[in-house]
């Protein structure tokens, strides 16, 4: 028995994967970046007997060309870092197609495992595989496995460990025919004259990429010794009419292997068939979509509100106890009381919020509904010059941006990740809502609801007007193809949602919660001093800095007081009610600033609604600019989102300023 | 060495070779060839979209645009812009 070895885990999107990961590491997970790249990478370990075993969790993908940059990682991290043991996760009910990677990984040379997943699903569609005879066929031991359930996890660490014992493995070659044989053999024994390159890749599966005229293999001979060589005999050869020939041998040696394996592969029409009728018809398919929107959430805010009042109340008392227990000196008990906790409490009341959208989320997400919204939105994104994809990381911008910028991962084209990712600050965020909810409980009493509806809208719009014009200006050219498996419906199970509420809303608590702590904190100082002066009033440095910076915004109809409550929200939007209660002098108590705020002559209705748009639009957050440093890996287009969004949001504001009382009819 | 562009075999010429975005839902056909750059011709071999596959046009998205299909006992979604990049022969499924 080996002390410790590595297993990889490999597959196809929607099969469970991360399911199986999960259930196998528990809690011992870590989550990275690979390196160079912004895929995620996750590792966890576990044991079985007396063997550590770690568990790397490759990305999802349909075969090892080099398609996209995650095709890339997986099998760079299988032929570079050489795993004891791959497992191949297959999904069941979808046998054949799976099974096509299952031919690429036979190739690479490495000792594979196959777990069919979501076997249960399967069976219960009267599919039936029969493990031996795969075993017998392929020489790869499969198990049984549902990953939903936990249901054969030890016995597939046990085959992967007894496939990690054996030695030699079996060397599973595919027969591509005469021609493409005679190819492969000659590009072999080129590849063999440099034993530097022979023995970090197996030259079989390095000529067979070479044939198919992949660009990363490629590459490697290009740095080799045999460059000129390989490439005389790869000019002579038809690579495009070779490929499809290689992918046309490798289904074919499916196709002839099926029917002997899988004795009852079921095709036949089944459940999510007649759902996807219904919420893909062409009359209630939008309708649907929105209507689920909608229920997520008002169901969020539902949830979330008696949380958030709680957190409120518990972290307000505290806040104000503190401050005013009398402690010795008065600037530590302001600092701890103010400062410290009031910053805490803002950072933990977005906490039920997030949670529960992002949970929901992920119920949309595992039970397959997503991939549907992609499909019914996809001719709306397309008119914008954006991929359905990235519709997804939109929606989860309603909960915050942070995690949804990080969502746009699964986005392949390089352009159209950016512009999702430069328009996802307006998409509405859950910490502008307190802000929202102030001012239009404040100004708007009757219809509120309806004035915070039109912001998420007005945010819509505006990401939707810059998607075209980056689209059509800066960064040009058409969405990358749209080719997206409509994986089944399945019931999504708790446990699995909660691991993706919990891996996403983490970043949030992570990413956010020190710079908000750290922006409470430079609020509480420039708010508090110069020593004396009366706290958030005129004479303190962030008066002065809003007296500096009024001009500017009094064409907005703001005044200094607005203005320093802009300049705090640029650490974390919700800060802004927060300042305008320190700087109304009323603290967070929403009655007693609503009072202050309607008292404030300068305020009216139009100011109100323009000073909303205005902390909608006018820049990320710094926990959102962090990220977007993170995924764009450039400052130039971090500096580029907070320009664009003052400058949009300067102009939103100053025409509803504008046009707004001809509209209101100077209500 | 055969240098014809004929690749026989499992393909049966049944009807004229059109373009996948022409087989309205519900349809079928069969895989002719890929004309499309080598990235997306590369996914769509992994994918099943080999020659002699067959492929059923199953629905348009409600803005009919894109398109649904079943193939290899899947189903995937294309654009019709996509799909056009397919050739295949209409009515052999």
């Amino acid at each position: 028995m080996k002390d410790r070895i590595r297993i990889a885990l490999a597959g196809n999107p929607n099969v469970g994967k991360s399911t199986i990961f999960n259930a196998l590491t528990g809690s011992n997970q870590h989550i990275a970046n690979w390196p160079g790249v912004t895929v995620e990478k996750k590792s966890g370990t576990t044991r079985l007997g007396k063997t550590e075993i770690e568990i790397v969790d490759l990305p999802g993908t349909y075969s090892l060309t080099a398609y996209s940059i995650d095709e890339v990682v997986a099998r760079d991290y299988i032929i570079e870092e050489k795993p004891d043991v791959v497992i191949h996760v297959i999904d069941a009910t979808n046998f054949e197609r799976n099974l096509y990677l299952t031919t690429q990984l036979m190739e690479l040379g490495v000792p594979l495992v196959i777990a069919l997943n979501m076997s249960d699903e399967a069976e219960k569609n009267g599919t039936l595989i029969n493990r031996t005879l795969i075993k017998k066929y392929f020489e790869i031991p499969a198990v049984r496995t549902v990953g939903s359930k936990g249901e054969g996890l030890d016995e597939l660490l046990r085959a992967a460990l007894t496939e990690a014992e054996t030695s030699p493995h079996h060397e599973h070659a595919i027969g591509y025919g005469d021609e493409i044989e005679r190819h492969i053999a000659a590009i072999v024994a080129v590849l063999e004259k440099d034993p530097n390159l022979a023995s970090r890749y197996p030259p079989r599966w390095l000529a067979i990429r070479l044939l198919e005229g992949d660009d990363n293999a490629q590459d490697k001979i290009q740095k080799s010794t045999i460059t000129a060589a390989a490439d005389a005999i790869l000019a002579s050869i038809d690579t495009e009419k070779t490929e499809a020939a290689m992918a046309d041998r490798r289904y074919e040696v499916i196709a002839a292997l099926l029917p002997q394996v899988c004795t009852t592969c079921v095709k036949e029409m089944n459940a999510s068939d007649i759902i996807d009728r219904v919420v893909t018809d062409r009359w209630l398919g939008i309708p649907i979509f929105l209507a689920l929107m909608w229920a997520a959430f008002e169901l969020t805010f539902a949830v979330a509100t008696p949380f958030m009042s709680a957190i409120d109340a518990v972290m307000g008392s505290c806040a104000s106890y503190v401050a005013g227990s009398g402690m010795e000196p008065a600037w530590l008990a302001s600092l701890l009381g103010d400062g410290i906790i009031g910053g805490l409490g803002s950072v933990l009341i977005f906490i039920p919020n997030i949670f529960i959208l992002l949970f929901i989320l992920s119920l949309l997400e595992d039970s397959g509904y997503l991939a549907r919204a992609a499909f019914v939105m996809d001719r709306l994104m397309y008119a914008i010059g954006l991929p359905g994809k990235s519709f997804i990381p939109m929606l989860i911008g309603f909960g915050c941006n942070v995690p949804a910028i990080l969502g746009t991962r699964t986005i392949e084209d390089k352009n159209d990740r950016l512009i999702t990712i430069l328009i996802n600050p307006f998409m509405s965020c859950g910490a502008r809502l307190p802000v929202y909810v102030l001012l239009a409980g404040a100004f708007f009493p009757t219809n509120a609801g309806t004035v915070v509806f039109v912001l998420y809208v007005l945010g819509i719009a505006i990401a939707i007007g810059s998607a075209y014009l980056f689209r059509k200006t800066i960064l040009p050219g058409k969405p990358a193809p749209f080719l997206m498996e409509m994986p089944p419906y399945r019931f999504p199970t708790a446990g699995t949602a909660i691991r993706h509420m919990w891996d996403r809303g983490e970043m949030y608590i992570r990413k956010a919660g020190g710079i908000i702590l750290a922006g409470a904190f430079i609020v509480w100082v420039l708010a508090t001093f110069p020593w004396g002066a009366e706290y958030g009033s005129a004479e303190s440095y962030a008066g002065m800095i809003g007296h500096l910076l009024e001009p500017l915004v009094a064409p907005l109809g703001f005044d200094w007081k607005i203005a320093v409550a802009l300049l705090f929200g640029f650490i974390a939007k919700e800060i802004v009610v927060g300042s305008l209660g320190v700087l109304y002098g009323t603290g967070e108590d929403e009655s007693s600033l609503t009072g202050a705020l309607l008292a404030d002559p300068s305020l009216g209705p139009v100011a109100a609604f323009a000073l909303m748009a205005f902390v909608l639009l006018y820049m990320p957050c710094v926990a959102t600019l962090a990220v977007i440093r993170k995924e764009t890996g450039s400052w130039k287009w971090t500096g580029f989102s907070v320009a664009y969004g003052i400058i949009v949001a300067y102009l939103v504001a100053f025409v509803i300023v504008r046009a707004g009382p001809l509209i209101l009819g100077g209500i | 060495m055969d240098d014809s562009e004929e690749r026989t075999g499992s393909v049966t010429r049944c009807e004229p070779v059109t373009t996948l975005d022409m087989i309205s839902p519900p349809g079928s056909c069969r895989v002719a060839s890929i004309s499309a750059p080598a990235m997306v011709r590369k996914r769509l071999l992994a994918l099943g979209f080999i020659p002699g596959a067959a492929i059923e046009a199953v629905r348009a998205a409600p803005l009919g645009d894109p398109v649904e299909y079943r193939i290899k006992g899947y189903t995937i979604s294309l654009r019709k812009e996509d799909a056009r990049l397919i050739a295949v022969t209409p009515g052999c499924a």
